[in-house]
């Protein structure tokens, strides 16, 4: 019979490894600062973190499926810049928060398109993407940044009872993606589509489908992080969020995601991005140099890839040893 | 001291992690032979073939050449020793040519430290007019066939003046005739007193050309003698240390009505005019040469390729093919020849590539059934003897025989009226190949009907009810199973 899961402590540790180093952070922060653990200042983490852990979550879906996008940051512009002045006509929120998710859905169909009907690899697709919506946001306001923007804010600023709305958003858009990734037949497709993608094809998953289906739900995601992005900065700025694709795949990345596809998780794309959020924290709150900050988080990305691709090697080579023997058992 | 022995191996341990893989090996390679490493997978093949190559380093024993003792640290010691290997996976990049092939990683320099090419091209045309290879210099390998690669290997073995060539399963990829080619050099270079290490699945190579035969189970040496003391019953036995009743568990099944017509099938150019018939509880063989055009039929019929013209009927009923999708829909499945590029989704766990051609089955009303898929999957798992550390395990951890079996099930899980299996022992060891043929035998008793495309030929004579013979795109025969015979068919397959 196949025994169930084994956890032995090696096992253990390689699989939870990032959380391990998350709380391990969060303990020796707490003691460099006692500020760190306040109230004020960990709800200040969340919603700095809000914007870029939602746009993680395109990318964990995106690189878990084979593709990437790095349009994220400029379609991001495009659509709060479109959303803001949506707002200024109508006067609506609602209105204005649906312009932004379409903008963004339409820009990422455009990326499908090129993707799987011109077979475009996603890097050139999306950084095409980059320029047209850079360009797009610039054109529409001639340069110029759209200042009072008056109950926009809300979305970025408000809260609700204590709890602030990029809080309530991230983990709103956190519960849904885990389900998908987890729970629908969409979800296990972007693994086998990442994994291997003629086998997935010979397999009789839509392949073209998962692709177009993860580019939208990432058009969704960037939609709603442009929403709060323009309403936390409380302006349309068609300049903002320049790196902001960076941003999200270094914390998928430092969260587990496999830059070669089919390996990645929701929870470990949360972690990720507060580790890379905790250590700016704690960084600023003890003063060190906003220089040597940026230095530092690339050592922190360079040091987790690498212990990543590690110690996936020594965990591929142990389980076959025991699969060997266990060959040897069955022939006696 | 022996002057016809020219590799001794002598009481030679290797532990990982403290399980041993190789125990107190001894055996000696005769100066000017063919000496034929036989073996399940694991038996521990490979691994005494890295210590001989230097890849690994022994934990005890020791190596002699010429009954000197010798310490080989690495490859290319290796080589200094005249000790070359040729790998089953053969690693080129296609885009570079046959010289930038013959001196990767010894190119020589002029004074300034620049490679120089002229040396490099003129070398290489006089090393392949000695060699009698119909290749020019500047000739990318993407242009040559596999064999012609090998033999190009091999040679350049020879003119490092290599005198141990370890060949590891060098017909694996090849065709009947090429591998005729390959004996003759092998022959050639027994001749001129090289001796060659064989490792080979398939006995009658083995037989045809290896004068010495030494067997390994668990790591051990059972059997080291002449090829001429064993036969081919003995030495299956010996492998797998129980006596093979019969090599092929083929039973007579009811056959029933027809499940599967296709009537004259063609493509552009691949093939023309392909018609046959697949009935309930048959097995239906399709045996040919490599490039026949026998994967490329069924790959079309399973909605992988386009096809231009030509029926399909299943079940009596007229199906239009489109893509996978719908031919699983259909009832068809199709285990494809090449596990590693259409087969397993190598990171992804057992469990999920064993549902992942029937998700439906698992997740439906917007929901995952974890514990309905775990059972699902485990009772399979049971029933076809797959071993795995647990469901989890990524299905490249899992031996080629297991992987093999976790698509089966996969393909068992969507229930198919018509199974086609492309090469579906490929890769795979004596004792796991038996499991698959019982396999297949119960699938045709469970009222399936069973396309099975082989290049072996025993296996399929030893399987099929019927035959259906392809040549250059072309069906030519179709045999009954009292027609079968090895002659027969090479003749239509030619």
């Amino acid at each position: 019979m196949i025994p169930s899961n084994k956890v032995n402590a090696r096992n253990f540790l390689s699989k939870f490894s990032i959380y391990l180093v998350l709380v391990v952070m969060i303990v020796a922060c707490s003691i460099l600062s006692p500020n760190f653990l306040s109230g004020d200042n960990i709800v200040n983490i969340i919603r700095q973190l809000a914007i870029g852990t939602i746009l993680a979550f395109g990318e964990l879906i995106l690189i878990t499926a084979g593709q990437i996008d790095l349009s994220s940051g400029a379609v991001l512009a495009l659509a709060g810049i479109l959303s803001i002045a949506a707002y200024q006509g109508t006067g609506s929120l609602f209105v204005a928060f649906l312009v932004a998710i379409v903008v963004s859905v339409i820009c990422n169909i455009l990326n499908a398109v090129m993707v799987t009907n011109f077979n475009t690899p996603a890097f050139i697709a999306t950084l095409a993407m980059c320029d047209m919506a850079r360009g797009a946001a610039l054109l529409y306001t001639q340069g110029q940044n759209i200042l009072q923007i008056g109950d926009y804010t809300v979305f970025g600023q408000g809260s609700v009872g204590i709890i602030p709305m990029p809080i309530i958003f991230l983990v709103v858009v956190a519960v849904i993606i885990a389900y998908i990734m987890n729970n629908t037949r969409f979800g296990r497709s972007v693994y086998a589509v990442g994994g291997n993608e003629a086998a997935a094809v010979a397999s009789g998953i839509n392949v073209p489908k998962v692709k177009y289906t993860a580019f939208i739900l990432n058009g969704i995601l960037v939609g709603i992080a442009g929403v709060l992005f323009m309403s936390r900065v409380n302006a349309g700025l068609p300049n903002g969020g320049v790196g902001y694709e960076m941003t999200g795949i270094t914390a998928t990345i430092v969260g587990g995601t496999s830059f070669t596809g089919g390996i990645g998780t929701t929870l470990g794309t949360v972690a990720g991005s507060f580790i890379i959020g905790i250590l700016n924290n704690i960084m600023t709150l003890t003063g060190v140099d906003s220089y040597v900050q940026q230095i530092v988080t690339g050592v922190v990305i360079a040091v987790a890839v690498i212990y990543d691709i590690q110690s996936k090697k020594k965990k591929s080579n142990k389980i076959i040893l025991p699969e060997d023997s266990d060959e040897k058992t069955s022939k006696a | 001291m022996d002057p016809d022995i020219k590799l001794r191996v002598s009481q030679i341990d290797k532990y990982f992690f403290g399980v041993p893989a190789l125990q107190k090996i001894d055996f000696t390679v005769r100066r000017g032979t063919v000496h034929a490493i036989c073996g399940e997978n694991g038996a521990g093949k490979s691994t005494l073939m890295k210590i001989i190559y230097g890849i690994y380093k022994p934990d005890g024993g020791q190596i002699f050449l010429d009954e000197k003792p010798v310490r080989i640290q690495n490859p290319t010691e290796a080589r200094k020793h005249g000790i070359a290997m040729i790998l089953q996976e053969l690693n080129f990049v296609p885009e570079s040519t046959v010289a930038e092939n013959l001196f990767l990683g010894r190119w020589p320099v002029d004074k300034m430290g620049r490679v120089d090419w002229k040396k490099i091209y003129a070398e290489t045309k006089k090393f392949l007019e000695r060699e009698k290879l119909p290749y020019s210099p500047d000739q990318k390998l993407k242009t040559l066939t596999i064999s012609d690669i090998q033999m190009l290997e091999i040679l350049k073995a020879v003119s490092f003046h290599a005198d141990v060539i370890v060949m590891d399963e060098p017909t694996s990829s090849i065709t009947q005739r090429e591998t005729g080619v390959l004996f003759d050099k092998i022959r050639e270079l027994r001749a001129r007193g090289i001796s060659i290490i064989y490792i080979s699945h398939k006995m009658e190579e083995v037989f045809q050309i290896a004068d010495d035969i030494t067997i390994l189970r668990d790591g051990m040496v059972v059997a080291s003698r002449p090829a001429s003391g064993f036969d081919l019953d003995s030495v299956i036995s010996l492998m797998v240390g129980r006596k093979m009743e019969n090599a092929y568990p083929k039973e007579e099944v009811p056959i029933g009505k027809t499940l599967l017509e296709v009537e004259n099938f063609s493509s552009s150019q691949l093939y023309k005019d392909v018609s046959f018939s697949v009935k309930q509880g048959e097995i239906v063989g399709f045996a040919g040469l490599i490039g026949a055009g026998r994967t490329e039929v069924m790959r079309s019929l399973f909605g992988l390729d386009p096809f231009t013209s030509g029926k399909v009927r299943i079940n009596g009923k007229e199906v239009k093919i489109k893509n996978a999708q719908t031919s699983i829909k259909n009832g068809l499945a199709m285990l494809s020849e090449d596990r590693r590029l259409y087969g397993i989704v190598p990171v992804r766990s057992v469990e999920e590539n064993a549902v992942l051609a029937n998700l439906k089955r698992v997740i439906y009303g917007g929901k995952a059934h974890k514990g309905e898929e775990r059972s699902l999957v485990s009772d399979y798992f049971a029933k076809l003897h797959v071993k795995t550390p647990n469901l989890e395990t990524p299905i490249q951890s899992l031996s080629g025989g297991n992987q093999q079996k976790v698509l089966f099930v996969k393909w068992l899980i969507c229930n198919p009226d018509v199974l086609i299996l492309d090469e579906p022992t490929r890769g795979i060891d004596v004792g796991a190949k038996f499991e698959i043929y019982r396999l297949i035998t119960d699938i045709a008793k469970s009222g399936k009907g069973v396309v099975m495309v082989s290049s072996e030929l025993p296996e399929l004579i030893g399987m099929c009810d019927r035959i259906y013979v392809m040549s250059r795109g072309r069906v030519t025969a179709e045999l009954e199973r009292s027609q079968f015979n090895q002659e027969t068919i090479m003749k239509y397959a030619m």
